[in-house]
């Protein structure tokens, strides 16, 4: 099986960065999360409820639609915030790109550690660009709110495509392929990366990855 | 084809399909009402939740969308769309995107009705959630009031796009495969924006010299036929009209089996919460094919509150109240409960607005009017060539209210030009009813003024008023507006501004200086202390 990789591009001025990767992130991870699931007798398991909630940006001109979850905003707005840090404190002409990496967990013997499978992987290339006036800055507005309004036509345009999907699991294997650390939804395993690339285009050597779901550390 | 399908499977299917479109139009409509949106997750499972995502059903719109479906399935050849059209407050329209779900011919029989399908058609909402909110007229929608408002109509049969220009963008929110067909769900949306006026919107002059209703609640006073297309929380309107979805027979409730998917079990129980009423059985068994319904969305302050934050918050349904207009929807010209739509969904017409009977037997409340909103909007105009209305005195006068007539009604504020059989003479704006001596100045003046006139001549061809704005009295300092204003336009200048007594007092400054040092060291702790509070 091989790991689904989508590249999404983006030219954003620096105050945009956030909401930029928020609407994007969100709405990927929408298609990719389920209600809770309960297990029953027999084998059965029934499914949670997802909600949904409109989001206002306030830098540009779009609305964006994410989970109910404030647990899961709060994870993802973390990973966002520490790249947009690494994206001014960089010092390059700020180009980055952030990874939303889909995986399945495969239980290896001992002593091997548990394998990590992506079957589809987001990247999302980030260029900021410096405006100087705020003629420019509202034209920057609405065109950035168009551009990602693509992006959303894109993912959806890929999500429906209905490739592969990971098995839905029993029980016991239900923490190999959903992250089922949240109370309100599930979404499939997923970790979020990201790299700063210098003017260069090349990596930094010192590239900067965190795992916000870190499955070595087991 | 349907030979390989179980008729379990087929009845799973069928369902699936009739409340996949109907959440389909409750997800466009909620996303033109004008207000972000906002529904809780729940980890539990409630049973009434279609596909695994919480979407709040307005019953009205659910009630339109039975009523479009008729008993039938969106099917090959049957495409439901869902058009929406802008509004302006001077009548012109425009249609502004068409959602359209259809379904072809090709069929996917291997695929699980039970398992795959519900969980790409839940896939397939989520997608529409996003698109709706990045097609144009979301921003539109956002914006509703005044200016325009934002319709929607539903129809069933061939997709009409004629009416959304030239150059006209398509989108494909996704696709379905099942046994019997694949569901296609679409929205084609207008590019160019440039409103045209498709009917000269006649002008008559002023009916009313004087605008009696200054708190005009709907900026459509006009078009009384028009009504806002209400929400209610469940329980609130007159008897519960329209059964929501939850209401219905026919509950959800999916277990999925962790087995091999050969094997899958699905589960959807019935359950009857509430007997339908007549009202909806009897609207459903009309045979309306074609039907083209239209319906207005109003902007939230019109149908329903928000809460403070702005946002619709539909986890807590009792922040709703309910919708300030009580007016159900009636279609015009009906009789005997049987409404009258053309055949064909007609684009021309079927965009004014329709009527559905509040009352069960569709006692029709109103006399019937012609079919299109502008001829009935005229007639309203035409007879008021002769009209009665009451003219409102100033707040200073302590008279009742005349009742004025006249048959000429070109010029405004034609009531107050006096006439040979005019009451200026009783009328209270010239001639107050005596008073006893004035307790404050502000009714003295009022009055000392009028009663200059009571002497006079009632012929006049002008009325002298004199000029007393409102709240400008006060009674220490009596004076009118134009003269305080007059006097205070030039003040003189402040002293310690000008140059010479400063030049005067800084020898004394100097000298004085050596003494408020010692007195601003004395205080030196309480500088101090206040410093830090400035911290």
């Amino acid at each position: 099986m091989n790991c689904r990789s989508e590249v999404l591009e983006v030219s954003v001025e620096g105050r945009q960065v956030e909401e930029a990767m928020l609407a994007v992130l969100h709405t990927i991870l929408l298609h990719r999360s389920t209600g809770k699931f309960h297990y029953k007798k027999e084998g059965t398991y029934s499914i949670g409820t997802v909600g949904t909630q409109d989001v206002d940006c306030d830098f540009i001109d779009f609305t964006f639609v994410r989970v109910s979850s404030d647990e899961l905003d709060r994870v993802i707005r973390k990973a966002v915030a520490e790249f947009k840090d690494a994206l001014g404190n960089s010092g390059s002409d700020g180009m980055g790109q952030i990874s939303l990496e889909f995986y399945q967990k495969k239980k290896s013997r001992w002593p091997f550690s548990d394998e990590c499978i992506p079957w589809e992987v987001w990247s999302i290339k980030v260029n900021v660009v410096n405006l100087a006036n705020e003629q420019e800055r509202q034209i920057c507005r609405e065109k950035v709110g168009e551009k990602l309004g693509e992006k959303v036509i894109n993912i959806v345009e890929v999500i429906n495509r209905h490739d592969y999907l990971p098995k839905m699991p029993t029980q016991s294997e239900v923490d190999n392929v959903f992250d089922t650390s949240l109370k309100d939804v599930q979404p499939y395993l997923y970790k979020i990366t990201y790299q700063i690339t210098d003017s260069l285009g090349t990596s930094v050597s010192t590239t900067m990855r965190r795992l916000i779901k870190d499955t070595l550390a087991l | 084809m349907d030979s390989d399908l179980s008729s379990q499977d087929r009845k799973d299917l069928d369902k699936f399909i009739k409340f996949f479109a109907l959440k389909t139009v409750q997800i466009i409509v909620q996303a033109r009402l004008g207000e972000k949106i906002s529904t809780c997750s729940s980890s539990s499972p409630t049973g009434s939740d279609w596909f695994n995502l919480a979407i709040k059903d307005i019953p009205e719109v659910t009630h339109e969308s039975k009523k479009a479906l008729a008993g039938q399935l969106p099917g090959i050849g049957r495409s439901m769309c869902v058009e929406i059209s802008l509004k302006t407050s001077e009548g012109d329209s425009m249609e502004l995107e068409t959602w359209c779900l259809e379904m072809n011919e090709k069929c996917d029989k291997d695929i699980k009705v039970s398992y795959t399908v519900y969980n790409r058609l839940s896939l397939l909402l989520k997608s529409l959630l996003a698109i709706t909110r990045v097609t144009p007229a979301y921003k539109l929608s956002r914006k509703q009031g005044h200016d325009y408002v934002i319709l929607y109509r539903i129809y069933f049969g061939d997709v009409q796009l004629t009416g959304l220009g030239e150059g006209f963008q398509s989108v494909r929110v996704g696709v379905v495969g099942t046994p019997i067909g694949t569901i296609t769900l679409s929205c084609a949306y207008r590019t160019n924006l440039a409103l045209m006026s498709s009917r000269q919107f006649e002008r008559t002059g002023p009916i009313m010299g004087i605008i009696i209703d200054h708190f005009v609640e709907r900026p459509f006073t006009n078009m009384a036929h028009m009504h806002p297309c209400s929400y209610r929380t469940p329980g609130e309107d007159e008897g519960g009209t329209y059964a929501g979805i939850e209401d219905s027979q026919e509950v959800c409730t999916t277990s999925f089996s962790t087995s091999p998917p050969s094997q899958c079990v699905c589960t959807v129980s019935q359950a009857h919460f509430k007997t339908p009423k007549p009202a909806l059985m009897a609207t459903l068994k009309v045979p309306l094919m074609g039907l083209g319904v239209s319906q207005q969305l109003y902007s939230s302050r019109l149908s329903y509150q928000t809460p403070a934050l702005g946002t619709v918050d539909l986890c807590h349904p009792t922040a709703f109240t309910a919708g300030a207009h009580p007016h159900q929807m009636v279609v015009p010209g009906k009789e005997g409960g049987v409404p009258q739509v053309p055949a064909q969904p007609n684009h021309g017409t079927a965009a004014e607005h329709c009527r559905i009977p509040s009352c069960p037997n569709g006692q029709s409340p109103q006399p019937a009017q012609p079919t299109s909103c502008s001829s009935e909007v005229k007639t309203v105009f035409c007879d008021a060539l002769e009209t009665t209305f009451t003219r409102k005195v100033g707040a200073f006068v302590n008279k009742a209210t005349t009742q004025v007539t006249t048959t000429s009604l070109d010029l405004p504020f034609a009531a107050f030009t006096p006439r040979a059989n005019d009451l200026e003479v009783n009328d209270p704006m010239v001639h107050p009813p005596p008073s006893p001596a004035p307790s404050s100045p502000l009714q003295g003046s009022l009055h000392s003024n009028s009663s200059s006139h009571s002497g006079g001549q009632p012929q006049d061809d002008f009325v002298m008023v004199d000029f007393k704005p409102a709240f400008s009295k006060d009674d220490l300092l009596p004076m009118d507006l134009g003269t305080f204003y007059r006097e205070f336009q030039n003040p003189p200048q402040l002293a310690s501004l000008s140059i010479d007594v400063s030049a005067q007092s800084m020898a004394e400054d100097l000298d004085s200086l050596p003494e408020k040092l010692a007195i601003y060291e004395k205080n030196i702790d309480e500088f101090d202390a206040f410093v830090d509070t400035l911290q």
